[in-house]
């Protein structure tokens, strides 16, 4: 019994390894599509992120140094984003494919002309990257059954990003549900004529939005390359940007659903190498590359709106035009 | 929105937001630490050297695909984002095919069903998220992105398990028939007399310019491109219109799936002869830069897919030329462009209108 449980935490630990830049990349769309921006450039953010903690880290041994790039690499970014989308009022999705390949080949080149390694930075030493962290009395209470190992195994023994993940979802709600910028910056995304009439900037709350958004994508890049991982490895965000977006989408915009979503497709994203070679009656073969993209496949079901339904805020994508 | 005379709107803005891009594309060249001149005069070199041209215009062959099925979405305000999938299941249909009727069937019309099952399968991979968009009310971008991905753990499945080439490890079928294929224009070349260099040009750059005249012929001159017109420009007159706006979002869908699917002709059936893992390598999203550029007119499409595949063969010689700069500038150019020619696309609009006003009053 007891190893069965400590089998199901290592699972559940895995799921939130995993889940962590999926959490931070959906609060990140969360904050800006609340705000009425789209935001299919997380991917591009999350890589940018990525390649500029662990660019900086590799040049001054620092993950502080990293993690401060990431944030600036994925806010120029979003930048850029806003700078089409609202000040231009230019096509949203259009400009979130642009960021996506942008960062893409950016990365690679970059990558190539600093440390000559195929797109790859060189790999990072213990020092360079963030540690896990011990909780306080982890071994202490490891004994006590049930709640030990779940203190020890689980909540214990992470880096930072991945608290800072988990901490990001009541943030984000308490910023969004609960202050004043909150509920204009959701009015922006619901219904900006209000907002403006109201005498508020439309445009400096979306801006606000997007930054916030580019903050967290930084965040999530950092995660991937200074803190899960050890260096950058090109295309390394392997779509948990748009991974990230079906959460979004399958939690419905709202911090908490969102976050149950990313645990289950970090939990599926474990599961699934686990199932490599079993057999499952009737079936035979489990067909893993099948197992990981069910959330995609699982988002296409609630969008089609066969179970519940999925409204976006009603702005969403609509440039606003202030009228003179 | 100001309104420019077209010549300006279409001929000059292009390329404003073309030198744009280049010039951005430049300053990141720079301040990786080579002269930008030297970069593009290895780019144009290697895209329009002699032996290279066949090169350019093979790799324009799957822009033009590409480019074609995002435009004629586009003309319906329809986002596809999913030609990358698309295409991938295009080479399953022609894979299919091919594996398939190999054995039963003369090679000429195994080909010939082979074409017809790339259009078929790149359609009906778009036909879902149409029908999904017009009948159910969820957003084409969204499940045009799920599809890319869905479409991918099919193909991983596909290619690692039930269709992979029996003892061998890497994820891609057996070689098809040597009497199933595209035949390469230096064959045909040679066949007629002419030396050409090898490249791995083949049929269907021809029939992609067919594509081009087909797309040109439905949206300006048939009653079901006015309706894609008419859905583009607002789809509540087009509904009031008495235009049947759902069936035609999903045709134009199924339409833009089977153009998306065609690529795989010029990879799969053209050049590889067998199907392998990510054969699409992003040129689906490439197709999206390309119709933007080409203000989704056809001849537009035409010219920027002739642009696109010279940035990427020009883009491989760069990786010899250079130590520090490598193709993959081409996909810093790309997303530029797509940045400058799309999503910035009107950024010049008023200072070009109010240039056009300052030199017409000055002359009156």
């Amino acid at each position: 019994m007891a190893e069965l449980w400590i089998d199901i935490l290592a699972v559940l630990d895995g799921a939130a390894r995993l889940a962590a830049p999926l959490i931070l990349c959906a609060m990140a769309g969360l904050v800006s599509e609340r705000s009425g921006i789209v935001d299919i450039g997380l991917e591009g953010k999350l890589l940018a992120g990525a390649f500029a903690a662990a660019a900086v880290a590799t040049l001054t041994g620092s993950p502080w140094a990293g993690l401060a790039a990431a944030l600036a690499a994925s806010v120029m970014l979003a930048l850029v984003h806003g700078f089409a989308c609202i000040t231009h009022r230019g096509e949203q999705i259009v400009s979130g494919v642009a960021v996506n390949i942008l960062a893409l080949g950016m990365t690679v080149v970059v990558a190539n002309a600093l440390f000559r390694h195929g797109g790859h930075t060189p790999p990072l030493g213990a020092q360079e990257r963030f540690s896990s962290l011990s909780l306080p009395l982890a071994e202490t209470l490891r004994g006590v059954p049930v709640l030990g190992p779940l203190h020890a195994e689980l909540a214990s023994g992470h880096n930072l990003l991945v608290y800072a993940a988990f901490l990001s979802v009541p943030l984000v709600w308490w910023l969004l549900w609960r202050t004043r910028f909150g509920l204009r910056l959701r009015a922006a995304g619901e219904l900006p004529e209000a907002v403006d009439s109201a005498g508020v900037s439309v445009s400096a709350l979306r801006y606000r939005g997007i930054l916030i958004a580019g903050l967290l994508c930084g965040l999530a890049g950092a995660y991937l390359s200074v803190a899960h991982g050890a260096g950058f490895v090109r295309e390394m965000s392997a779509g948990k940007g748009f991974l990230a977006l079906a959460a979004l989408i399958f939690g419905r915009w709202r911090p908490l659903p969102v976050l149950l979503a990313c645990l289950l497709f970090g939990l599926l994203d474990t599961v699934a190498p686990r199932l490599q070679g079993m057999d499952l009656p009737l079936v035979g073969p489990v067909p893993v590359a099948l197992v990981s993209v069910l959330p995609y496949a699982m988002t296409v079901v609630l969008l089609a709106g066969f179970f519940g339904r999925a409204a976006p805020p009603r702005a969403l994508g609509r440039p606003f035009l202030k009228e003179h | 929105m100001t309104a420019l005379p077209r010549w300006l709107d279409t001929g000059v803005l292009p390329v404003v937001n073309l030198a744009l891009a280049l010039l951005a594309a430049a300053v990141v060249v720079a301040l990786v630490g080579e002269h930008p001149l030297d970069v593009f005069a290895v780019l144009l070199q290697g895209a329009f050297a002699p032996g290279s041209i066949g090169y350019t215009l093979y790799y324009a062959t799957n822009f033009i695909f590409t480019g074609l099925a995002a435009a004629l979405a586009f003309q319906a305000r329809l986002f596809n984002i999913g030609a990358e999938g698309q295409a991938m299941l295009g080479g399953l249909g022609v894979a299919l095919a091919c594996l398939s009727l190999e054995p039963v069937l003369p090679g000429a019309l195994v080909t010939v069903v082979a074409i017809v099952g790339a259009a078929l399968f790149g359609a009906a991979w778009a036909v879902v998220p149409g029908w999904l968009q017009a009948y159910r009310g969820s957003h084409i971008v969204i499940t045009t992105i799920m599809f890319n991905f869905l479409a991918s753990g099919l193909m991983v499945w596909l290619l690692s398990g039930p269709m992979m080439r029996p003892g061998q490890g890497s994820p891609q079928t057996r070689l098809f028939d040597e009497a199933v294929r595209l035949p390469a224009v230096h064959d045909l070349l040679r066949g007629l007399g002419f030396e050409a260099a090898r490249s791995p040009l083949n049929l269907s750059f021809p029939f992609a310019l067919l594509a081009c005249a087909a797309v040109w012929v439905l949206i300006w001159r048939t009653k079901f491109g006015y309706a894609l017109r008419a859905i583009g420009h607002s789809e509540e007159a087009a509904r009031y219109a008495g235009i049947p706006v759902r069936r035609a979002v999903v045709v134009a869908m199924a339409l833009s799936g089977a153009l998306a699917g065609c690529m795989a002709l010029n990879e799969v059936l053209g050049v590889q002869h067998k199907l392998v893992l990510n054969f699409s390598a992003g040129y689906g999203f490439t197709g999206i830069a390309v119709a933007l550029m080409g203000r989704n007119h056809p001849l537009g499409i035409l010219a920027a897919g002739l642009l696109f595949g010279a940035l990427f063969q020009g883009g491989a010689e760069l990786n010899f030329e250079f130590e520090t700069i490598t193709h993959e500038l081409a996909l810093v150019i790309q997303g530029l462009v797509i940045l400058f020619s799309g999503a910035l696309a009107y950024m010049f609009t008023p200072w070009l209108a109010r240039l056009l006003l300052v030199r017409s009053t000055g002359r009156g």
